[in-house]
Formats: structure tokens, sequence, C-alpha cells
């Protein structure tokens, strides 16, 4: 019993991780989607709405969650400029090499990481948020369950609003003008510009909101990890391992990618050791690219045109 | 002239050394030699095959384990560890290619991206052979004195470019260039382009891990966070590449020249010498922005401005 209770537990920390790592893919998805470039500055970006989100706490009190209202918008209007002055001239650089953007983003990285820690040195900080500690237990809600389950407040509240965060990403993508113009130059970036769609203020808007994901999954994150400078790479290789599962640029895909590798890495943590934890990572990344390198969303695909 | 430009420039390589510069010019000059070479290595895949790797730590590092590792618990000396990595890489770079390389695109550099992870993380944690974070150490150094070191490196990095030049005058080097320009073209045209690029692979990975072994033979001491780094290695690497020039043969040479003194200038500021890692980030922006084929590659861009006013003072 004590082993299936111990199963349980994982899986469902692992389902809540994967939740949050879903909203960072979310971002790296949309921008791949529509500009075909791999943002390698993503974890970074989250670091700089992490740092925003601390210093507000540690500054006004302002609760982490609160927070996301703040970082995102500025980490938005921050994206548009990068988009507007770095990454489009980019575009029309004539060179030999065809990553000439993602090399960019890696200087971006590169940049950020550095300036962090020269300002806020390479402290480990937290957020000692009032609820960090509390959590919830099957128990209380079921009395005689078989087994016992505990849920870390902060991690419960932390997915809930990346499950909404998920849904209101959603019906904007679907509903609104500018989410179908989206989708439309992810689509076919040609005939999007034949149908009149502003290519260049979809990619600046575009980029703009995968800042945004990204930025809230930094808040939510805050309370339950900590921040230091270095962080942004291993989200980054977070965000690329589940774009790759889910298949690029696959907003479907990386949702249900982030999952997949939530509770792969929640699993591999459990049963062999934390420190194997990136290597389960980069296992599950290697199987998908040889067995799946369409990712999710190709299944996906072929099950919609078997309809 | 210009035909004899490599063998003077090697001919002062080779007695420099008699001119008796002190032990931190020479330790910086085996630094840019061996940066030149994981360049090199580089620029075939990146510049010249256009597969770009953003994994270069994995096979420097794993160059440096073989040596490490061959000293450790065989007891023969790290010098081994050269022809060893040879094998060692190759059989790396054929399965590295094998599963990345026949996907296109964005693939491959995410791929490589996440070998250099898998490789640092391994290494890390297979505690019982690589001794972890502890790290190997050589217990000697065979010469105290760098000029044999840099005998060595010079050795390496002239064959290393001979090696690079008569692949690209051969028919692979076409095939390498007919695959980044055209991929579907070249395909079209009876080239087997998953083959070349493994090939193109492999010859970057030895010539990566090559270096890898000098440098646990020069430094006498690895540890994971030296030799398997993102930035410091993989990063580095692309900046060298980048700053020098891809896909031209002084490219590399040229871009771990200013790299590596630009570097050591820089570390040596106080106050911004913490940032160093800021400075390198905009130097790349900047490359890729203005400069996106380096400075060699685009000299007669950067000279223009100089020579319009020649002209009109002549």
């Amino acid at each position: 019993m004590a082993q299936l209770e111990l199963f349980l537990q994982t899986l469902i920390s692992g389902f809540l991780l994967g939740g949050l790592y879903a909203l960072i893919a979310l971002g790296m998805a949309l921008i791949m989607g529509v500009m075909r470039v791999i943002n390698l500055a993503h974890g970074d970006f989250m670091m700089i709405a992490m740092y925003i989100a601390y210093w507000l706490f540690t500054f006004f009190g302002i609760d982490p969650y609160v927070a996301v209202f703040i970082a995102g918008p500025a980490l938005f209007f921050f994206g548009l400029a990068i988009q507007k002055y770095l990454l489009t001239p980019v575009m029309k650089v004539d060179s030999i090499l065809p990553h000439n953007q993602v090399i960019l983003t890696v200087g971006l990285a590169m940049v950020f990481s550095n300036l962090a820690t020269v300002f806020f040195t390479g402290d480990y900080r937290s957020t000692p948020v009032s609820y960090a500690s509390s959590a919830w237990y099957l128990t209380d809600f079921w009395k005689n369950s078989p087994v016992e389950l505990s849920l870390s407040m902060p991690w419960t509240i932390s997915f809930v609003i990346a499950v909404m965060i998920t849904i209101a990403l959603w019906i904007f993508l679907t509903k609104t003008d500018t989410g179908k113009s989206i989708r439309a130059t992810a689509q076919d970036l040609d005939a999007a510009l034949l149908m009149g769609v502003n290519v260049d203020w979809v990619r600046m808007v575009t980029f703009g909101i995968g800042l945004v994901l990204v930025a809230v999954a930094g808040c939510l994150f805050l309370p339950i990890y900590y921040l230091y400078p270095a962080l942004g790479k291993q989200f980054t290789n977070i965000g690329f391992v589940i774009a790759v599962i889910g298949g690029m640029g696959s907003t479907d895909g990386a949702v249900i990618g982030g999952l997949i590798l939530g509770i792969f890495e929640s699993m591999t943590a459990t049963y062999i050791g934390m420190g194997w934890a990136p290597a389960g990572r980069f296992s599950i990344f290697v199987a998908a690219l040889v067995f799946l390198p369409g990712g999710v969303a190709s299944i996906l695909r072929k099950r919609r045109l078997g309809k | 002239m210009k035909k004899f430009l490599p063998l003077i420039i090697l001919a002062i390589l080779c007695i420099l050394p008699f001119i008796g510069l002190s032990t931190y010019v020479m330790h910086i000059l085996i630094l840019v030699l061996m940066w030149s070479i994981i360049g090199m290595g580089w620029n075939i895949l990146g510049g010249y095959t256009g597969q770009v790797s953003f994994g270069h730590a994995a096979f420097f590092g794993m160059g440096a384990y073989a040596a490490g590792l061959l000293y450790q618990h065989l007891g023969i000396s790290a010098w081994w560890g050269l022809p060893v990595c040879v094998l060692i890489l190759t059989a790396l770079s054929l399965v590295v290619g094998y599963i990345c390389l026949r996907l296109r695109g964005a693939y491959f550099a995410l791929a490589t991206l996440a070998l250099g992870e898998i490789c640092r993380v391994a290494a890390e944690n297979l505690v019982g052979f690589t001794k972890g974070n502890m790290g190997i150490m050589l217990r000697e150094r065979t010469w105290v004195d760098k000029t044999w070191y840099f005998y060595i490196i010079l050795l390496l990095a002239a064959g290393t470019y001979i090696l690079i030049k008569m692949v690209m005058e051969s028919k692979l080097g076409y095939y390498f260039v007919a695959i980044r320009e055209d991929q579907d073209a070249a395909e079209s045209l009876g080239i087997n382009t998953t083959f070349y690029k493994t090939i193109s692979l492999c010859i970057s990975g030895v010539l990566t891990g090559i270096a890898g072994a000098y440098y646990m033979n020069y430094m006498g001491y690895i540890d994971p966070s030296t030799v398997f780094p993102l930035s410091e290695v993989s990063i580095a690497t692309v900046v060298v590449v980048m700053v020098g020039g891809a896909a031209t043969y002084w490219g590399p040479i040229v871009g771990a020249v200013i790299m590596i003194f630009l570097a050591e200038e820089i570390r040596s500021i106080p106050f911004i010498g913490a940032a160093h890692q800021t400075i390198f980030g905009i130097i790349l922006i900047l490359i890729v922005m203005f400069l996106p084929n380096g400075i060699v590659g685009d000299f007669r861009k950067l000279i223009k401005p100089f020579k319009g006013k020649k002209g009109a003072s002549s």
C-alpha cells in the first residue's frame, strides 16, 4: 500500500509540475510556430520576471500571485521591443548560417543571466510567503480513503492559475482576430501575408505573448522554487524539450508534452534519484527524437485526419 | 604572397618560444591555438555543412574525459587519450548523427544542446566512474615548461588546418556546401545527405575531442563544470567562429585570437571583469546583426569605409 501511495503521490506532484512546465513550453511553442525561431533566452526571460516578482514582494510585500499582473505586462512590452529592434532586423540580414536569430537569443541569454549575477549576486533567494508550507490532505475530504495523499498549497494554487491562463490563451487564439492571425501566420506565412495579415505586427505580439506566458510561469514558480541568476538555462532546456516532445510549434502538443515531462521527471526523481532528473528529461527528449520526431502533435493530427 | 601566408605564420609561431616569452603569454598562445582547433572543428559542421551545434562541449569534454579516465583507471599516460578519443568520438558522432541528423532545421541544434547537458549530468552523477564533481587530476605533469605543450598544440592546429583545407577542396567539401545551400537540391543530385552530414559531424567531433584530450594533458585537472559547461565551451565555440567568420579557413583562428585576448583583457579589468559574459553576449548580438559572416567573411564590408577615405586622399 505504501508503494501505491508513493506512486500516486509522485504522479500527482508530477502532474502539478507538468501544468507549470506546460505554461513555459506554450510560450516557446507559440514563438517557434510563428517565427520558426527557438527562443534560447526563454528561461532567462522567466528569470527576469521572477526577479521582478521577488523585488515587488521584498519591497512592497506584493504577493507573487498578484505580481503576475505586473511582471506579465512588463515582459510583454519588453518582448515587443526585442522583437522590433533586435529579431526583425536580424531576419533581413543576409548570412550563410540559417540560425542567426537563434544565435541572437543565445547572446541575449548570456547578457541577461550575467547582468543578473552582477546586479543581484549569485545568491539563492526565495519569497517567504505565509502559505508556503501549508498543505491539504486527502483525508480532510474523504475520511476513509485507503491512501493518504498530501498536496502543497502553493503548488495547487500555481497549478490552478496555470490552467486558467492556458484556457485564456486558448480562447484568445481561437476567438479573437489577433489570435486567429497568429495561428494563420504559424500555419502558412505566405498565405497569411496574402490575406492581409500584418506579419511584422503578429510577430511582435506573439513574442510579447510568449514572454507573458513565461513571466506568469515565473511568478507561479516563485513561491515553490528558489531563484538564482543561472536558473534560466534549466528552464530553457525544459521549454525546448517539451516543445520537441509536443511537436515543434504546436500549442496543444506543448500542454500534453508539459504534463508528460512533469510526470516523467517526478518519477525519475522518486525512483532513480534527484541528480538524475535532468538526465531523465533528456532521455525522453532523445526518445522523442528517435521514435516520434513530429511529437505528440503528429499523433493528434493523424487522429484528426482519420475522422 | 597570399599563398605563403599560412607558412609564414607557422614559421613565426615556431620560433616564438625562442624569444623568451613569459609563461603567461605562452599560456595564452596555447589557449588561442586550442580554441582555433575547436573553432575549426565546429566550423566544418556549423559553417560549411550548415548544421549549427550548440553542444560542442560534449565532444570537448568527452575527449578530455577519455584521456583522464585512461590515466585514472588504466594508469597509462593521458597522452594516449589523443588517439583513443578519435575512436570514442567517431562512435559518439555516428550515434548522434544517426539519431539527430535525419531531422532538419532546428532539431539538430536542440539535440546538440541536449547532448552537452546529458554529458555533463552523466559526468556529475557517475561518481564511481568519473569521480563526479571531484574531477580528475593528473598527479604529475609531463613537462613543467610550456614549450613542448606549445609545439604539440601547434602541430595539432597546423594538422587541423591542413585537414580542413584538404577536406574542403575535395569532393566531400563540395557535398558539405551543397547540403548547406540547399538540402533538397543536394538530395536530388544523389548526395546521401544524412550520410555526409554524419561524416561532417565525425570530423568536427574528433577534432574537438582531440582539443579536449590535449586540454586534459595541458591543464592536468578537469571536472564536469570546466569541460562540459554550456556557456564557457559550447557557446564560446559559437562566439569564436561567429566573430571570426563561419565557413572561412581563417575565421576560427582570427576569432580565437580576438576572443581569447579580449577575454583575458576584460577579466583583468576590475568591476567590468565580472560582467565579461555580458560583453561577449553583446559582441555576439552585434556580430549577428551587423557582421553576420564574421570579421573574415565580411572583411570587405569592414574595410570599405577606410578604403574609401584612402582612395580619396591619394
